[in-house]
């Protein structure tokens, strides 16, 4: 008796099973957890709502698409570790990572296993180590600095300037191109200087910024030590202006610097928010108590990236994938994408922005 | 000069916070002979605490500073006391007398079990409370340099000389201080003349805790961001600063963390700020070679 039920609800089941789609896993990945974590966030958030609103439609190529996430903690170690485990899980496209220094080894691995990737890491060594599976949705750095580089030596005249960085992958390279931006208006960094990431105490650093009577910081590095140099000059009695990348969109800053923020300009692509063609999206977005800053629709164009590309292709295979994607021209809710030969976006564009109040909008 | 000054400023606030760390390390040691690697997570989870407090009284509309500050002060050191006593209990307690190297590695999991434990509870975003105490007083003025100390920084310097004479009275003077000296000397003697053992060692890891959440509100006050990871660091610097002052020594912590906040603030103010880490533990190794007990330790004198 409880055999034949059981078979029963074993048939019944397989029955359900069958009509339903077959699923193709696509993978994000970025620091889940540790000190960046409110970027991998948004990524998640970005990444969720595309994949609802695609299998909606019905998928891609009739497949449902399912989520995997992996957590590199922008550890370049685990970044790896994520890479083999997304391998393993025989994922179709890659929406990742985050920080640079864990995109390039974990490219490696996705080079090797066939994947083609979207990434949102700036750093210009991503794409310039000829691996075909890579596409840049966003700017590089050395477009970055030079467009921070150019505002600061045409809107900062006669002001010191100090140059920071925090000796990362991204930070260095971002602070070196600001740098060398400058040089080429005629303008010479007061003061070069490094810092380490992760440290709460920069009042060394900050004194040092007074004494040089340095009004304007440029730095390449993340948020947290942002926030926590704002808030050691305000206590210095400095006043202080901060130019920084594209990670200075995370509204932590503002949690952090408090109204400190206010001083903050940055660079970073132009607002995808304010896209006419994202306005469903955003609308979307907003409904569900999720503001879409940052890399929030970066993740939902990522996929709309992939789905557009596969249907062109006609397959989710490695060759046809990639050569649709290097060759296609993508309408996205960051704008319309399409790739060079290296994998980097043809017209990115960074346009320098300010936190005020708490928001962020283009500097005046 | 006025540049120093500043530099000096800040490199004494940041040593009495080692310093204050630091006692934890030094008197743990003094007593039972072993470090406790958990010290520098007990310090991150008293600074937790203090978050917690000061969302509370903002919720509840508290607007005296000073009142505030006290009752933080209070309740994280209370709390903090509490984990104390029971990492003391779970962790070491049960395998005093087993090898040295047993409870050693049950203070590296005990570190570990903290910090994933507050990473999971409160979750791994860095937690920033809004100033609390701003503002400062001009020292000296000059054409091109303000000298200026914080409020803050001159609650964190006077705060540490506070309980640091204090605390030097206690240990001297008080019989709970006999005891603990007792038990540093001869665990076993003291016993037999009446010491309760378990109790001291168990009142000196909650009097190490109570000062590592002293210097949590102050790192939490100052800098005004925690996450789960700062345990780590200045967990790592508040060691150095004991074995630099002589493991086991009191003032010898509370001076190998000046000389530490000293020498990072300098070392970052005229040669490579990158490089300060270097300096720190490379001056370490320097005196441990001339002086293998510490600045103000005592060579251990083999007795047969």
């Amino acid at each position: 008796m409880n055999k034949t039920l059981l078979a029963a609800a074993l048939a019944a089941v397989g029955l359900a099973a069958q009509p339903a789609l077959a699923e193709l896993p696509v993978a994000i990945a970025g620091p889940m957890s540790g000190q960046y974590a409110s970027a991998g966030d948004q990524i998640r958030k970005g990444a969720e709502m595309a994949i609802a609103d695609i299998n909606a439609r019905g998928g891609v190529l009739g497949e449902k698409l399912v989520l995997e996430v992996g957590d590199d903690a922008c550890d370049p170690k685990q970044a790896v570790s994520v890479a083999n485990t997304m391998v393993n899980k025989e994922i179709v496209f890659m929406h990742g990572h985050w920080c640079s220094s864990s995109t390039i080894p974990a490219s490696d691995v996705y080079y090797e296993a066939d994947i083609p990737m979207a990434t949102v890491s700036t750093n210009p060594q991503v794409t310039e180590r000829g691996l075909e599976n890579i596409f840049r949705i966003m700017g590089r750095d050395d477009q970055q600095g030079m467009v921070a580089g150019t505002y600061l030596a045409d809107h900062f005249k006669g002001k010191k300037i100090a140059v920071v960085d925090d000796k990362s992958a991204y930070g260095k390279g971002l602070a070196d191109e600001i740098a060398k931006a400058m040089t080429a208006r005629g303008i010479e960094p007061a003061l070069r200087e490094s810092i380490t990431a992760g440290e709460k105490d920069y009042s060394g650093l900050v004194t040092k910024l007074k004494r040089d009577g340095v009004e304007v910081m440029a730095y390449g590095g993340y948020h947290t030590e942002v926030a926590l140099i704002l808030r050691q000059a305000q206590q210095a009695g400095l006043d202080l202006t901060v130019m920084g990348g594209d990670t200075m969109t995370n509204s932590e800053l503002v949690t952090a610097a408090g109204p400190a923020a206010d001083k903050v300009l940055f660079t970073f692509s132009p607002d995808p928010r304010k896209n006419a063609s994202a306005a469903p999206v955003v609308e979307k977005f907003r409904a569900a108590k999720i503001e879409p800053e940052g890399y929030v629709l970066y993740a939902y164009a990522a996929m709309q990236l992939f789905e557009q590309a596969a249907t062109a292709a006609g397959s989710t295979d490695y060759d046809a994938l990639q050569k649709a994607m290097r060759e296609g021209s993508f309408d996205t809710v960051i704008g319309n994408l399409s790739f060079d030969a290296k994998g980097d976006q043809k017209a990115p564009g960074f346009v320098v922005y300010q936190w005020q109040g708490g928001q962020y909008d283009y500097a005046r | 000069m006025a540049y120093a000054l500043q530099q000096l400023i800040n490199g004494l606030t940041l040593g009495a916070m080692y310093g204050l760390i630091a006692i934890g390390y030094t008197m743990v040691y003094g007593i039972i002979g072993m470090i406790n690697f958990a010290h520098g997570d007990i310090f991150m989870v008293s600074a937790f605490i203090a978050v917690t407090c000061f969302t509370l009284l903002a919720a509840a509309d508290v607007s005296s500073i000073p009142l505030a500050l006290m009752f933080v002060l209070v309740v994280s050191m209370f709390f903090t006391s509490a984990y104390g006593w029971a990492v003391e209990r779970v962790a070491y307690r049960p395998l005093r007398g087993s090898t040295r190297l047993a409870p050693l590695i049950s203070a590296i999991g005990m570190s570990i079990f903290l910090q994933n434990t507050v990473q999971l509870t409160q979750g791994a975003r860095v937690k920033p409370i809004p100033p609390v105490i701003e503002g400062g007083i001009e020292l000296w003025q000059t054409p091109d340099f303000t000298v200026q100390i914080g409020w803050s920084q001159l609650l964190i310097i006077v705060t540490t000389v506070v309980l640091m004479v204090a605390f030097t009275w206690m240990i001297t003077h008080t019989a709970f201080g006999r005891q603990q000296r007792s038990c540093e000397q001869d665990r076993t003697m003291a016993a037999l003349l009446g010491v309760n053992v378990d109790r001291t060692i168990s009142l000196t890891f909650m009097l190490g805790a109570a000062l590592a959440a002293v210097a949590g509100v102050m790192v939490t006050v100052y800098y005004g961001v925690v996450d789960f990871f700062i345990g780590f660091l200045a967990g790592i610097k508040a060691f150095t600063a004991a074995v630099l002052g002589g493991i086991g020594s009191l003032p010898g912590a509370m001076l190998g963390g000046l000389l530490i906040g000293l020498i990072e603030s300098f070392w970052a103010a005229y040669l490579w700020a990158e490089y300060k880490d270097v300096a720190t533990f490379g001056i370490l190794c320097l005196v441990l070679m001339l002086r293998p007990s510490g600045l103000l330790g005592r060579p251990e004198v083999e007795k047969v």
